[in-house]
Parts: structure tokens; C-alpha cells; sequence
């Protein structure tokens, strides 16, 4: 009688099969967790893998904001800025243990966050992502303009100090890569069970549709700043991980636009409302480069230098963002659920 | 017409303390002014195009009241003006006891007002079980943290919101479609989301714009079916604007007709049919 | 304030709009592709530079001026219907903000190649005007700044004549008013976008040798787009006019600012000044000074 007799119910697929779905997760957290710190050299944990955590980070919560909420950012490096600098300044001047320096940095972040984020209460669109630019230019202006945040260093440049937690050192390679690791799988799961939830609703239903969203009582300012605020907290953290397990140094020169921009890519290639996005986004935005001038290398035998190597990235980055706008809009996620269908596929058939 | 809406009113009186007026048991405010909805003399202008020309209008409680008229006669002006999305130049809107001149849009749905709209304007990414839940969203009273921590009154709360869904989705027959991406169903089929999504908070008034525009034949006796339903079980007023003569007709217990943003007739489905001017309105000089 | 310190407060005021006239240039390569095609040409920036680098490497190559432009111009072209092909026609019927992430893209690709091509190094441009101020009235002002402005009005001039009474100009027009309308009449989209990006790729070419010769040509021509968003977002993205009012406006208020303000906070404010300007304003009206106000149907 009805259209529903096209649908026939789909019943909860059985506890075998959910555990074997968490199957792959549970891999990769045992790899990352033990195989990694035990067998990974150095080269792997510093040159790729703190990055990686880092801009994965940072990936994820662009994409609460402007995957699930809709609303585009170009400012993001400047909150990893807020976030690094805040992270630097409590430590030195309270003298904070890192998780409580680290969580102090993240407020100021999302509070920097909610300053520029008011603007979306009344910008769309363009208007609106043109003006995040604004939170870009602001931060790194203050901060190389104000010597306090880098307590008077003449180059701007500060070693940042070495990591530990309760008196555990975590300075070395291993126990940097640990720190991050866990940093961020904490912030993924619960940001996972943010967007899966109630909130989750709210965030996706004014990215459809804000004036319906405002009309059935969605709280539409309170969801975009709640995004923003959000987003900035992680970015915030995700520049502290950047500053103080990957790079060591915090300055303001590493969070400029094209940073942002970076962020903004891992996002866009990674896959849009996406967990999983961020972490293949920023996975091949880090490999990326690597392989290339590998490759320049084995054509250009050896001889191609840095600088046209960074030219020819450029122009690769370029062609592969438009690529992927072109030819896989929802980004590597939607490639790996097709992969992940065609090698169940046999199975079930 | 009753007497609730001849009564003169200065023309810039205060709006009363809105939570105040809202802790008025129901029924109280009801019986205050008679009317689930009152507009008195709206009135919207579009740089210089009038789209609505003092119209007054009165909706009882249980009543479906449709709003008819040739192409660009106002009627979704009408709805966008009740629900807040367009602001009036001139008039009042009443629901209940609450008196506006703009409607906020984001309270609508706390003064107990629901809508659809002549496009879809639904969460295309959401299940159809989400697109629903966000009809209680402004309920809710448990937070982020609450959510976050399990905390016993979030997880009650979710199960008892969970429950509303799955009840207004069985009374609408979406019950098979809950788990699906609203974007992947059949047109129809949205169209049916919609309403279920502005039936779940179950509102005292619902504006439906061209709820059944595309539809067959089937489907629209389906969704008038509905609606009935929807007013015979709480007792909600419908204001119900509708290409289908046939349909609304049938379905609706008073009749009020736009033409140029004026409105020229209202009344009962036989007296609206037989009024000349209706019938000029629609057929044009060559019945005049 | 006395009459020394108000001359002073003029001359910045006038240094500024002048530099206002180059901001309004960019700003209109983006109005013009905005207006037919919906996008927002982040690349813009780089088209500035890779047309300003093409010209000069190719003066430095013995071409005559005019030979020179001759060919730049062609590159142009070339790059105009390369993006039409390749970026514009795969991404037909997409979201304004995905085309905006593909000119993102554009953007990385024509810096890069630019800069392989004709190499990184910093280029002088001669273009032959003199660059010593002159006085008028107690107030000095830059010959080159003066002229610049002249070509910038000349060119605005000749677009305007473009738009009001060629056939193209009508056919740009229509597309911008409404495209689907403009397919059913049969105007051929693809030829106008292709012309559209063309035409931006010329005045890009002339704000590129302005630029250029004041600056020299190198890869922070290609930083200008940044300079001219605000400037964007305060006309309207759809207002040719809009454009150079906003360019002028943030050109004067930016020197002023700096000048006066800039001492307070240390200097340097002109990175972020323009768009807290552009932020004020878009505060209160929120589709800029000159953008078109549409009614939302629901």
C-alpha cells in the first residue's frame, strides 16, 4: 500500500559481525601502540609519524567545522598557533605539569575560536571564509608583535620545553610519538561519540539546512559556536603536538597560511564529515612529499634541488586537490568503504 | 469571524514577557483568545511589490484551515510570515496569548508550532530516524558533557526521544525507512519525513506548504490521510496551503482565499466554491 | 591640528587610495569571473604572477614591449581555455565552495609553474614611467602611483564600454543574470567562461606589470589576492563598481591606519587592517557596500 515496501527492515547485524567490523581498528591501535614503539626507527617516528599525529589532529577538528557544520575555515594554523603559544606560556609562567598546560591551551584556543567565530552568526559562505582569514593574519601578527608570547626571544624562535608527564621524561623519540599517540586517540574517540550523538544531529542539520534547522528549535547559533569553539580546542592541541613533540621549537612562522591551507586539504582529500578522513588526508599530505622527491631523484638522477622539488609538489598538491574535487569528491574515506565493499564482496556472494 | 479578531488593538502596544505568557497552562491561553492563531491585518511588502495586504486570519483549535489562491496570491508569504522567516511591515501575530509583530523563528517551535516546506528542507546527510529527532532537538535538555559522560538523565532522555520517533514513524508507516539516508528515499517519501519530523514534538499548530505538491494521486489520499489522523488524535490546527482543489475540499473545515496578497473570501469549503469572487479570482475576466 | 600635520594626514590619505587603485584591479579579475560563472577565483593572485613573470622573462629575452604583451597575452589565453576544459567543465553544476577549493588548487599549480618555468629570482620591470613625486599644493604625490591609476581607470573604462555595447558584453551579462536562462537562448557557456578567464587573465596582466613595476615581479605578486579579498568581501562579490569603491576605501583607510594607529601596537598592521575593516562593515550589511541583497525563498 505503502512506498515503505520497497525497504525491507534491516536487521542489527549480529555481535560476531560487529566484532569483526572493529576488527581493523583494533589492528591498527595494537600496531601504533606496541609494533611501532618497539620496532620503528627514529627516521619513521620524527620525519613521518609525529607530523602525521599532529596533522591528523588538526585535520579533525577542521572537519567538525567545516565537514559537519559546514562552515569554511581558512584561519585553522592560527589556532595551532594559540594553541602552541598558550601550551608555552602556562608552562613557563605557572609552571603547570603538560596535561593541565595543554587542556589551558586548548580553552584559550577555543576561546580565540569563539571570538572569530562570531562572525557566523551572520556571514556565509565566502563572506564567512574570507574572514577567517582574518583570525589568520591577526594571530601571527600579535604573536610575532608582542614579545611576551615568546617571553622576549629576539628571533621569536623557543626551544619548547622538554615533555614529561609525572615525572616520567617523554623527550626521546619514542616517548614524544607515545604522547601524541595517545593525545590524539583520546580526542578521536571522544570526538567520535560527539558527532555520532545528539550534538551530531544539530551540527549536520545546520550544514543542510540552517533556516529549517532554525525553524524546528535546532539552537543555530549555539551549534556553529559550539563548532568553532570546539574545532579551535583541537587545532589548539594539535599545534601543541606539533610544537612540542614534533618540532620542539615553538614560532609562529610554521602556522602561517599555507598551513592552513594544508589542513584544509587533508580535509577535502581525506573525506568531508569523515573520522577516518582526517587521518588518510593527512597520512598522504605527509607521505606525499616524501615520495616525490624520491621520485625527482630516481628521474632527475639525484640532481634536481630542493627548490624545484618544492615547485614540482606545489604544482602535484595543486592537481591532486582539483583531482580529487573532480573524481572523488567524498575523499579517500568513500575509496576505502568501496575497497573495503569489493573485498567483502567474494565473501558474502 | 470571532469576536477575538474585531477587537481593535493599539497599533504598537508592548509585546508581553514572553516566558511568562509561556508558563500559562495551555488552556488557559487558549481560552484567553479562542484562537490558536490570530493575524490581525499583516501586512508584507517586497520593495514596493505588496505580497500580503492586510490579512486577517483565525484558527481555531482542531481546525484545518486551508489557504488557496492563483500563483503569487501570498500563500507562502503567509507561512513564512507565521513562522517568523519573513517579518511583517504592519499587523500582529497572535498564538495563543503571545502577541508579535516578528516572529522569532528560532522559538517557534517552543510556542508549539510546526511547519513544512514547498521544497523539502530536510537533513539530506541524516537517517530518516535523525531527520525525525531533530523535530525534539529544542526539547532537549541534556547537554554535550551529559551525552559524553552517559550520564543516567541524558541516557533517559535519549531513550524517551528515541520512543516519540519510533511512534510518530509507525503512525506514518516510516517505520521500515528509519535507518536510511533521507537523501537516498524517494520524493514521496521525503515529503512524509518532513511531516513526521513537524509531528514529533506534537505542535498545537502545523503549516504545511504544498505538502502533497508532486505527489500521485495515491499518495496525496495517503498524506491527506495524515493529517486527519494527525488532527483527530491531538487535537492540532493545520493551516494547509494546497494546489488540489479536490484534496483540500475534502480536507479542510474552513477555506480562506488569497488573491494579490488580499484576501477575498473565507468560509466554509461550499460557501468558498460558490463566492464570485473566488471564482473570478481563479477562472479570470471570462466568468466576471 | 595644525596645517603642516593635516597636509601630512592628505598625502597619506592620497598614497593610500592611489594604492587603493591597485587593490580595485585585482579585486575586479575576481568580480568579473564571480559575476558569470559563480566562482570565487582564489587563483586570481597567481594569474597575477604568472602573468607579470611570463611578460618580463620574455622582455629579458630581447622581445619588444609589444611582442612581449603579444605573447603574454596569448598565454592567457591558453591558460583561460586550459581551465575551462579542465577545472571549470568537470566541476559544472558543483557548489560555489568546491569550485573555490579547485581555484585553491589552480592556484598552488600556476604559482609553481610559474616559478619552474622563468625561474625564482626577482625580476625588474621598467615600464619606462618616472617614479619622482611631484608637489601640488604642499602635498607630494607619485608620478608612477598617479599614472598607475590612470592605466587602472583607462581599463576599468574599456570594460565597461566591453560590457555595455559588444555583443559579448551582452552575452557576459546575460550569463551573469541567469545562466540557465542564457543556455536556453543558446548562448554556448563554455565560450563565454573561456573569454570571462581570459579577460581576467588580462587585467591581471595589467595589475601585474603595475604591481611589478612598483614591487618588482616575484612570487609575493601572487600574495596581492590576499590584499584583495577584503577588499571583495567589503564591495560585493558581484560589483565591478563595488570593487574599486571598497579598493579605494581600504587603500586609504589601511595608510591612515597605519600611519596613525600602527604606532599604538607596533607597526606592521596592515597584514590583518583591511580585513577588520571588511569585518566591521560586514557586520552591518552583511552582503558588503554593493553586493546584491536577494530574497530568500522558502
Amino acid at each position: 500500500m505503502s512506498l515503505v515496501t520497497e525497504f525491507s527492515a534491516t536487521p542489527l547485524p549480529p555481535r560476531e559481525n560487529r566484532l569483526l567490523a572493529a576488527l581493523p581498528l583494533v589492528v591498527i591501535l595494537a600496531v601504533a601502540y606496541l609494533a611501532v614503539p618497539l620496532l620503528a626507527n627514529e627516521y619513521l617516528i620524527e620525519a613521518i609519524l609525529l607530523p602525521f599525529l599532529a596533522l591528523s589532529l588538526a585535520g579533525l577538528g577542521l572537519n567538525l567545522l567545516t565537514g559537519y557544520a559546514g562552515q569554511v575555515s581558512l584561519g585553522s594554523a592560527a589556532f595551532m598557533a594559540v594553541g602552541a603559544f598558550a601550551a608555552f606560556n602556562f608552562d613557563l609562567r605557572l609552571g603547570l605539569p603538560l596535561p593541565a598546560s595543554m587542556l589551558l591551551a586548548a580553552v584559550a584556543a577555543a576561546a580565540i575560536g569563539l571570538v572569530f567565530g562570531l562572525p557566523s552568526l551572520r556571514l556565509r559562505g565566502f563572506y564567512l571564509a574570507v574572514s577567517t582569514l582574518a583570525a589568520q593574519f591577526f594571530v601571527q601578527w600579535a604573536l610575532n608583535k608582542f614579545g611576551w608570547f615568546s617571553n622576549g626571544s629576539a628571533s621569536g624562535i623557543i626551544a619548547a620545553p622538554a615533555i614529561g608527564i609525572a615525572g616520567l621524561p617523554l623527550s626521546g623519540p619514542v616517548g614524544r610519538y607515545l604522547f601524541a599517540l595517545v593525545t590524539v586517540t583520546a580526542i578521536t574517540f571522544l570526538l567520535h561519540r560527539i558527532v555520532n550523538g545528539p550534538q551530531g544531529v544539530n551540527l549536520i542539520a545546520v550544514r543542510d539546512n540552517e533556516t529549517a534547522a532554525r525553524v524546528i528549535g535546532v539552537p543555530v547559533l549555539r551549534t556553529k559556536l559550539f563548532a568553532f569553539a570546539l574545532s579551535s580546542a583541537i587545532i589548539g592541541i594539535a599545534g601543541v603536538i606539533w610544537a612540542f613533540a614534533y618540532l620542539r621549537t615553538v614560532e609562529p612562522a610554521g602556522f602561517n597560511l599555507d598551513r592552513s591551507f594544508q589542513i584544509l586539504f587533508i580535509v577535502i582529500i581525506g573525506g568531508l564529515a569523515t573520522i577516518r578522513g582526517a587521518f588518510l588526508g593527512a597520512g598522504l599530505i605527509v607521505v606525499f612529499p616524501l615520495v616525490l622527491s624520491r621520485l625527482t631523484g630516481l628521474f632527475f638522477d639525484g640532481v634536481a634541488d630542493p627548490g624545484t622539488i618544492e615547485l614540482l609538489e606545489r604544482i602535484a598538491l595543486g592537481t591532486v586537490i582539483i583531482l580529487f574535487l573532480i573524481a572523488e569528491p567524498s575523499g579517500l574515506s568513500a575509496i576505502l568503504s568501496r575497497l573495503k565493499r569489493r573485498l567483502a564482496a567474494p565473501r558474502a556472494g | 469571524m470571532t469576536s477575538a479578531l474585531l477587537r481593535a488593538h493599539p497599533a504598537a502596544h508592548p509585546v508581553r514577557d514572553r516566558t511568562e505568557a509561556q508558563a500559562l497552562p495551555k488552556g488557559e491561553t487558549r481560552a484567553a483568545t479562542g484562537a490558536v492563531l490570530a493575524l490581525e491585518a499583516v501586512s508584507l511588502g517586497f520593495g514596493g511589490i505588496k505580497a500580503l495586504t492586510a490579512v486577517s486570519l483565525d484558527v481555531k483549535a482542531g481546525e484545518i484551515r486551508a489557504v488557496i489562491g492563483p500563483n503569487g496570491a501570498g500563500k507562502s508569504s503567509l507561512i513564512n510570515v507565521i513562522s517568523g522567516l519573513y517579518q511583517a511591515d504592519a499587523g500582529e501575530i497572535r498564538f495563543g496569548a503571545q502577541r508579535f509583530r516578528a516572529v522569532p523563528p528560532q522559538r517557534l517551535a517552543v510556542l508549539g508550532v510546526a511547519r513544512t516546506f514547498q521544497n523539502l528542507a530536510l537533513f539530506p546527510a541524516l537517517t530518516v530516524a535523525e531527520n525525525i529527532l531533530s523535530g525534539l532537538v529544542f526539547q532537549r535538555r541534556s547537554g554535550v558533557l551529559g551525552h559524553l559522560l552517559s550520564l543516567p538523565a541524558a541516557r533517559r532522555e535519549q531513550a524517551r526521544q528515541n520512543g516519540q520517533v519510533r511512534k510518530v514513524a509507525e503512525r506514518l508507516h516510516l517505520t521500515a525507512a528509519l535507518d536510511r539516508k533521507v537523501g537516498t528515499l524517494p520524493y514521496g517519501l521525503q515529503k512524509r519525513v518532513e511531516l513526521a519530523r513537524a509531528l514529533v514534538a506534537e505542535p498545537r499548530l502545523l503549516l504545511l506548504d504544498e505538502p502533497m505538491a508532486g505527489m500521485t494521486a495515491t499518495e496525496k489520499a495517503e498524506m491527506a490521510g495524515f493529517v486527519r489522523q494527525a488532527r483527530d488524535a491531538s487535537g492540532l490546527s493545520v493551516i494547509l496551503i494546497e494546489h488540489d482543489i479536490g484534496v483540500v475540499m475534502g480536507l479542510s473545515d474552513h477555506i480562506a482565499v488569497l488573491d494579490h496578497g488580499v484576501k477575498i473570501a473565507d468560509g466554509t469549503p461550499d460557501q468558498v466554491r460558490r463566492d464570485p469572487e473566488v471564482i473570478r479570482a481563479y477562472l479570470g475576466a471570462e466568468a466576471a | 591640528m595644525d596645517w603642516f600635520t593635516f597636509l601630512f594626514a592628505v598625502e597619506v590619505a592620497i598614497g593610500g587610495l592611489l594604492s587603493g587603485v591597485m587593490y580595485a584591479l585585482v579585486a575586479i579579475g575576481f568580480v568579473l569571473i564571480y559575476k558569470t560563472s559563480g566562482v570565487l577565483n582564489f587563483a586570481q593572485g597567481a594569474m597575477v604572477l604568472f602573468a607579470a613573470l611570463t611578460f618580463v622573462s620574455l622582455t629579458e629575452m630581447g622581445l619588444p614591449f609589444a611582442g612581449a604583451l603579444v605573447l603574454t597575452l596569448l598565454a592567457m589565453t591558453l591558460l583561460g581555455i586550459t581551465v575551462e576544459r579542465a577545472v571549470l567543465r568537470p566541476l559544472a553544476n558543483r557548489s560555489p565552495m568546491t569550485l573555490f577549493m579547485a581555484t585553491l588548487g589552480l592556484s598552488y599549480i600556476l604559482e609553481g609553474l610559474a616559478q619552474l618555468l622563468w625561474g625564482t629570482q626577482v625580476h625588474r620591470l621598467d615600464l619606462g614611467i618616472s617614479n619622482d613625486p611631484f608637489e601640488v599644493a604642499g602635498i607630494f604625490i607619485s608620478t608612477f602611483d598617479l599614472v598607475a591609476a590612470a592605466i587602472a581607470g583607462a581599463m576599468v573604462a574599456v570594460l565597461t564600454a566591453f560590457f555595455r555595447f559588444t555583443r559579448t558584453g551582452l552575452a557576459f551579462r546575460a550569463v551573469a543574470d541567469d545562466q540557465f536562462a542564457a543556455l536556453a537562448v543558446g548562448l554556448r557557456l563554455d565560450r563565454i567562461w573561456i573569454a570571462v578567464w581570459t579577460a581576467a587573465g588580462v587585467v591581471a596582466l595589467v595589475a601585474g606589470l603595475l604591481w611589478g613595476a612598483r614591487l618588482g615581479v616575484q612570487f609575493s605578486l601572487s600574495l596581492v589576492v590576499l590584499k584583495a579579498l577584503p577588499v571583495l568581501v567589503l564591495g560585493g562579490f558581484d560589483s565591478v563598481l563595488g570593487a574599486i569603491v571598497a579598493g579605494l576605501l581600504i587603500g586609504a583607510t589601511e595608510k591612515l591606519a597605519e600611519v596613525y594607529l600602527g604606532p599604538f601596537v607596533g607597526g606592521g598592521i596592515e597584514g590583518w587592517f583591511a580585513y577588520a575593516v571588511a569585518l566591521v562593515v560586514l557586520l552591518v550589511r552583511p552582503s558588503g557596500l554593493f553586493g546584491q541583497k536577494l530574497v530568500e525563498r522558502f
